[in-house]
């Protein structure tokens, strides 16, 4: 109490004479000479008793970190970054970024920005906390798509950009050893995302990265064109939805499901400017690649970011892929989130999105009449290598063939490597592309975002007809992935296999039990 | 340069006066001498609220605000009518995004495809090859503008002339990046759902003054109440440009949170020290 009164005032002197008058009992240090001490008034000179120091700024005892107020994980990694040992929800707050990415869609159009505002011979804050991802419109020959790759590459030459995963030879992606695919997976990888950090993506799926207990978010090309330059961006502190899921994951369940749930639960705009927490036993049970798919789909919500706290499954993923320190931070017992859902995830069902809305939540056993054309199996959301082993297993238990056409885009160069090198379980030694092969799918294709959002008309599995599809991408509003008519339902890696075995919606125990 | 003390605004973004430093405790004490301080950035520090500072209207933005648009506060014409949730696909084909809208050729391109992407029970909202649209004002329901962060979207809403927007509630990114770049006047309902009450075609004003935002639906005949633009007013009305604005801001801040320097320290023990003296040799 008395530090605290201490260092709230900046005249140290005058203080010290209150503060002893109010602690001790001696009626001497009143302020004033006893009686019994005799002074020559004449020669008595005052002497200075107090000398004004330069006047502070004004510290209340919270900044001093003496009095610690109870904050959610955003919220601290937040308070980290700006300096500050205390932050209000709804608080603009000015945050030092720790890594910048940026893709060929707005990668372009941020540099053009950058040099507007800081110069053409200007210099990025950092030239070792911006990665550059081309991956959007890659296997295309739009001409403009490829321009803009080229953009990229001189820009990254110019500053010398340390993270520039090039590629020049779109004929052959393997042939370029430096390109790696989709950003978001990219990211995690290649040991970019680190808990307690801020990272920031011209891309909406950037929250991706939350599943490393770090602060992840999306931002136009103004903000990060101004990022490029100064290293700090201008936030507002987001209160936290709270989000526990207890109970043990079926095995016919994935991260996928939960988060369709959610969503379906809350509606698109239900987290808006809210940051999504994700705790709870099934969550600590989930693998990064999991977390991930859970935190990629936040922004579906309309969420801010996504977080999951980091724990031992978070740093074994983290183990050779990057050496730099990190320092995790995690929600305090106390800290005020904006509301809670519990959920029991023993109790869930499949469920797909229909469209054309990622919030359209139904069952999957509940569509089993809509008849499709085709599947997709993809993208940052649904591309990864589990995702992948997910549909092999459902191909597996069924020996059957596809009855639809089925695109695989693996998300990056090492997704596509797991898919023709390890070994699925269960299948006595047999690789996914394999068990893919024998199913009669498509032959797994170029790494890169593909379908997904559509993209020049010569991409890969793109939608160009009033066709029906299941695919394990993020979104299905309507022309998401080309023809306006299409119609997309989002599901489950397992759900897509399983549709694709039927030629209808599928709930994957048909194959699983 | 106008300086304006902020106050938090209805809409979400705002850069509102959150200071590093809190408001002064009641405890604190005035000085024991009283003089003037020396330095200008001092007293800043001990100003416990930090302004926004204004910038005239930078003429080097490259915002789509020219020509007078800057300054209007009052749009006329033809609305067009959205439902909920209009995501940037919806707005902008993805197929475009190719298009780098910070080179004033391709920003021009981005007009025609604008809203191409709507379902086809919507009518076509710019002509076919033509490069501006017809409608100067979009009504829409909520969460406008979700899906992806890229600027693109609003781009070509702004690049096929679209002045205002008038919405139930925006996606949050969407909002963000359409201050950030003032392209186009971004506004909200503050009663009913204008998306239901008014159909594509239908003649209307809409008025921004200070104290009251109004939307005049000619062809009813009705009017219906807006929400204060609040902070992102001035921020479009400078060119909207980010930089304009957060750069003075950033710099404020970075000073604030350095210890005041040899030289200010100087100045202040240089003065008190005179004042003691004079105070000393009074007393002689």
């Amino acid at each position: 109490m008395n530090s605290a009164v201490m260092a709230s005032t900046s005249t140290p002197f005058i203080n010290n004479r209150k503060l002893l008058s109010s602690s001790s009992s001696a009626a001497s240090l009143s302020g004033f000479l006893p009686d019994s001490i005799h002074v020559n008034k004449k020669e008595y000179r005052p002497s200075i008793r107090a000398v004004m120091a330069p006047p502070q700024p004004q510290r209340p005892p919270s900044t001093t970190g003496l009095v610690k107020q109870a904050m959610t994980m955003t919220e601290k990694i937040l308070a980290r970054a700006s300096e500050r040992s205390n932050l209000d929800t709804g608080e603009n707050v000015w945050v030092n970024v720790d890594i910048l990415m940026t893709h060929d869609v707005c990668g372009p159009g941020t540099i053009g920005i950058f040099k507007r505002e800081f110069g053409e011979n200007a210099k990025v804050w950092d030239r070792e906390k911006i990665v550059i991802i081309p991956d959007h419109y890659i296997f295309t020959n739009d001409e403009l798509a490829n321009r803009n790759v080229d953009i990229l590459r001189d820009f990254s030459v110019e500053q010398n950009i340390k993270y520039f995963y090039d590629i020049n030879d779109r004929s052959n992606f393997r042939a370029n050893p430096d390109y790696k695919g989709v950003c978001h997976i990219a990211l995690a990888q290649e040991g970019h995302c680190r808990p307690g950090e801020v990272l920031l993506g011209t891309d909406s799926h950037t929250c991706n990265a939350g599943a490393f207990g770090q602060f992840a978010t999306g931002i136009g090309n103004t903000d990060a064109g101004f990022v490029m330059g100064t290293g700090k961006v201008l936030l507002k502190v987001p209160p936290t939805l709270r989000f526990v899921m207890d109970g043990e994951m079926p095995d016919y369940l994935l991260a996928k499901d939960l988060i369709l749930q959610i969503i379906g639960e809350i509606t698109v705009a239900g987290a808006t400017y809210k940051s999504m927490e994700f705790t709870g036993s099934t969550v600590e049970s989930l693998s990064m690649e999991e977390r991930m798919t859970l935190c990629n789909m936040v922004i579906e919500a309309g969420g801010k970011n996504g977080v999951v706290p980091a724990d031992q499954t978070t740093f074994n993923y983290l183990e050779g892929k990057t050496s730099a320190k990190f320092e995790p931070v995690y929600s305090d017992e106390k800290a005020k989130f904006l509301h809670e859902y519990k959920f029991d995830t023993s109790k869930l069902e499949p469920v797909v999105a229909k469209p054309h809305s990622p919030d359209n939540r139904a069952l999957a056993r509940e569509c089993k009449d809509v008849k499709i054309d085709r599947v997709y199996i993809g993208s940052c959301t649904g591309g990864k290598t589990e995702d992948f082993l997910a549909a092999a297993k459902i191909f597996l238990a069924s020996g059957k063939k596809v009855k639809v056409p089925t695109f695989l885009v693996p998300a990056t160069q090492k997704v596509w490597m797991d898919l023709y090198g390890l070994p699925v379980p269960g299948s006595g030694g047999k690789t996914c592309s394999q068990i893919f092969e024998e199913a009669g799918c498509d032959t797994p294709a170029s790494p890169n975002c593909g379908a997904c959002l559509g993209g020049p008309r010569d991409t890969y599995a793109r939608m160009n007809e009033a066709k029906v599809c299941v695919s394990t991408t993020n979104r299905n509003f309507p022309g998401r992935m080309g023809n306006k008519e299409a119609q997309i339902y989002l599901a489950s890696p397992f759900t897509a296999a399983a549709s694709a075995l039927t030629g209808y919606v599928t709930d994957p125990r048909e194959f699983l039990r | 340069m106008a300086s304006k003390a902020v106050q938090p605004p209805p809409c979400a973004f705002s850069f509102s006066s959150s200071p590093i430093h809190r408001l002064s405790p009641p405890s604190a004490r005035p000085p024991l001498l009283c003089y003037s301080w020396p330095s200008s950035s001092l007293s800043r520090r001990c100003n416990h609220t930090l302004s926004l500072t204004l910038c005239a209207a930078s003429s080097s933005s490259s915002s789509a605000l020219e020509g007078g648009k800057a300054s209007e506060k009052v749009f006329h014409g033809e609305c067009f009518v959205l439902d909920d949730n209009i995501d940037t696909d919806q707005i902008i084909p993805a197929e475009y995004l190719t298009l780098v809208h910070s080179n004033p050729e391709e920003y021009a391109k981005l007009g025609s495809p604008a809203l191409l992407g709507l379902p086809s029970r919507y009518p076509r909202f710019v002509a076919p090859g033509q490069p501006l649209s017809r409608y100067a004002i979009i009504i829409a329901g909520a969460n406008f503008g979700c899906g992806s962060s890229s600027e693109h979207a609003f781009v070509a809403l702004g690049a096929s002339g679209v002045k205002a927007v008038v919405v139930e509630s925006y996606a949050r990114i969407f909002f963000k990046n359409l201050v950030a770049t003032g392209e186009i006047y971004p506004l909200e309902s503050a009663e009913g759902w204008l998306c239901k009450e008014c159909k594509t075609k239908d003649l209307v004003t809409v008025e921004m003054e200070k104290e009251r935002g109004l939307l005049t639906d000619h062809t009813t005949g009705k009017e219906y109440k807006l929400k204060q633009i609040g902070d992102a007013g001035p921020v479009i009305e400078a060119g909207g440009s980010l930089h304009t604005l957060a750069r003075p801001q950033l710099d404020k801040v970075e000073r604030a949170r350095k210890p005041p320097s040899i030289r200010e320290h100087a100045c202040v023990a240089g003065f008190v020290h005179f004042n003691l003296l004079a105070l000393a040799a009074l007393r002689r």
